[in-house]
């Protein structure tokens, strides 16, 4: 896959990656994603997207090629690797915070390393590709159990362990209203992991019917298309007896419908960091002293948030990239038993060589696409 | 809607993970105390930094590893070197390069040409799936298109006459 700019994508033949550094592997790519974030970048919305890189940070695959100093891993193993790169060692990684390792981007302080995602998450090219360097190899590919399902596998790169941590920074108490925003695949697995923690509502919004459709049989929570109310926050506030939810989880970020000035400054003349409607409409929503979990993607810029409410009502913020190997260990636990489908999610499978089309259906919702798996067809 | 009747308890995993410590504690509650001590571990060897890398001036040295995938180059290059002058504060930093990006995307399509290739934009924008799937409004787009074409060639003929 290689990026030329604002929505253009195509397959072609690239080089093949080398191992740069002893603890280096390289994996051949069996399954690959497109995650809603990847549209992000597709869009031009981050900053540092140079034209030939490759996207990707959900992929499994065979290990290979090992660097000198890899002993975790070895060639032929089936791994699914963790979308963050992390070193394991540094002060953020021993706290558990893959997501902020120190000792992977040097692009950027403030964003951790990402596959496939622009030069501020690092500049690795990602695992939209037949084959991918994948750095630290001791620390992030996971070997694959050997009775998971490929599909489930892939899931865990991203999907799954984003959408529970958006559930588990909302501290969701017994009995708690939990609001999400945004039914894509990581608000659809949000409003599902959030029946782990035991609240009494889960409610979904967003403004395409087929996803709410989707995320009510998929997550079995309410769902409501806010192009059919006048105002979401007023909605909200009257289905939760006039107090507000107890967590609010954004899963949409910077790309948000629903608000027009949001729109102008966010989305058309990047005056800031992309639309944060779905942000405002979190703060906004929740009640005095709760929760507001954030894992939808933003720019580095500002964005016009209204802070002053967080403070007013007391609102504690919890936000990051999700620390996938930490949670790993329990959500591969959720799908063995079967409290977990990650691979119900996906609607669409296409070969890698029709990335261009892969992409414009997931970016303008044709087809009633939730998720798509990309699989290099020569490899399988 | 909310079903009054509906057992949630009944949805598979329901409350297993419910933990009374995680009241707003994650990452807190695995810090360590030892905070001074944060540059102490054991870091990987260096990755040679043997192509132009754009470091963060926030941070003194390259992290122990980076990505390589596209080193900087040309006009959008040198508007992301500016950029790396300044810290991730500072408009000064993000403004340029989301510049470099739009220039990088014209410079694609002359790298392109310099190698004998025409990109064939309509399939990197995926055509055919909109072909598939949306055939009306692919339609109303290329109307919509010709119109706009039409009007802007019947003005500047007018003009010129």
């Amino acid at each position: 896959m290689n990026y030329r700019g604002p929505f253009r994508v195509r397959a072609e033949q690239r080089p093949m990656p080398e191992i740069l550094h002893p603890e280096d592997a390289i994996i051949r790519v069996t399954r690959t994603c497109i995650c809603g974030s990847d549209l992000h970048l597709y869009h031009g919305m981050v900053p540092d997207t140079r034209v030939g890189s490759t996207f990707g940070h959900e992929f499994t695959g065979i290990v290979e090629e090992i660097g000198a100093l890899v002993t975790n891993v070895k060639i032929g193993d089936q791994v699914l690797v963790p979308f963050n790169i992390a070193c394991g060692k540094c002060n953020f990684c021993k706290q558990g915070l893959y997501g902020n390792c120190h000792e992977s981007n040097s692009m950027a302080t403030a964003v951790g390393a990402i596959f496939g995602y622009s030069h501020t998450a690092g500049g690795y090219n990602g695992g939209q590709a037949e084959y991918v360097r994948v750095p630290y190899a001791n620390f992030g590919p996971t070997v694959i159990p050997a009775d998971m399902d490929p599909d489930d596998a892939v899931l865990l790169t991203d999907v799954v362990p984003t959408g529970y941590q958006a559930a588990e920074m909302g501290g969701i108490k017994e009995g708690d209203t939990v609001v999400v925003f945004g039914a894509g695949p990581i608000g659809i697995m949000a409003a599902r992991c959030a029946w782990f923690f035991g609240p009494s509502r889960v409610i979904i919004i967003d403004h395409l019917d087929y996803r709410l459709e989707f995320a009510k049989n998929y997550a079995k929570c309410e769902a409501y298309n806010f192009k059919s109310m006048p105002d979401p926050v007023l909605f909200l506030k009257k289905i939760t007896d006039w107090y507000g939810a107890d967590v609010c989880i954004d899963c949409v970020g910077c790309e948000a419908e629903g608000n027009a000035l949001q729109t102008f400054t966010g989305k058309i003349t990047l005056m800031q960091a992309g639309s944060a409607t779905a942000l405002q409409w979190a703060i906004n929503s929740v009640k005095k002293g709760g929760i507001v979990s954030i894992v939808g993607v933003y720019g580095p810029p500002f964005n016009f948030v209204p802070i002053g409410n967080v403070l007013n009502k007391g609102i504690t913020i919890r936000a990051n990239q999700a620390s996938v190997k930490r949670l790993l260990p329990r959500l591969i636990e959720h799908v063995q038993s079967g409290r977990l489908n990650p691979k119900g999610l996906i609607t669409h499978r296409i070969p890698l060589e029709e990335v261009s089309d892969a992409y414009h259906i997931f970016s303008s919702k044709l087809d009633e696409c939730i998720k798509t798996v990309l699989i290099p067809s020569t490899k399988h | 809607m909310k079903t009054e009747n509906f057992d949630y308890k009944s949805i598979p995993g329901w409350g297993m993970d419910m933990d009374p410590e995680n009241e707003p504690t994650y990452p807190m509650k695995n810090y360590t105390g030892d905070d001074h001590k944060r540059s102490e571990y054991e870091k990987s060897s260096q990755q040679p930094v043997d192509i132009e890398v754009l470091k963060s001036n926030e941070r003194p040295t390259y992290s122990a590893v980076f990505g390589s995938s596209v080193p900087p180059s040309g006009l959008s290059g040198m508007i992301r070197r500016y950029a790396f002058k300044h810290s991730e504060d500072r408009y000064r930093h993000w403004i340029p390069l989301i510049i470099a990006d739009r220039v990088n995307a014209v410079e694609g399509i002359f790298e392109d040409l310099k190698k004998g290739t025409i990109p064939n934009i309509l399939a990197e924008r995926g055509w055919k799936s909109e072909l598939k799937y949306n055939p009306a409004g692919l339609a109303k787009k290329v109307f919509v298109g010709a119109l706009v074409t039409s009007f802007v060639i019947t003005y500047l003929a007018r003009k010129k006459g």
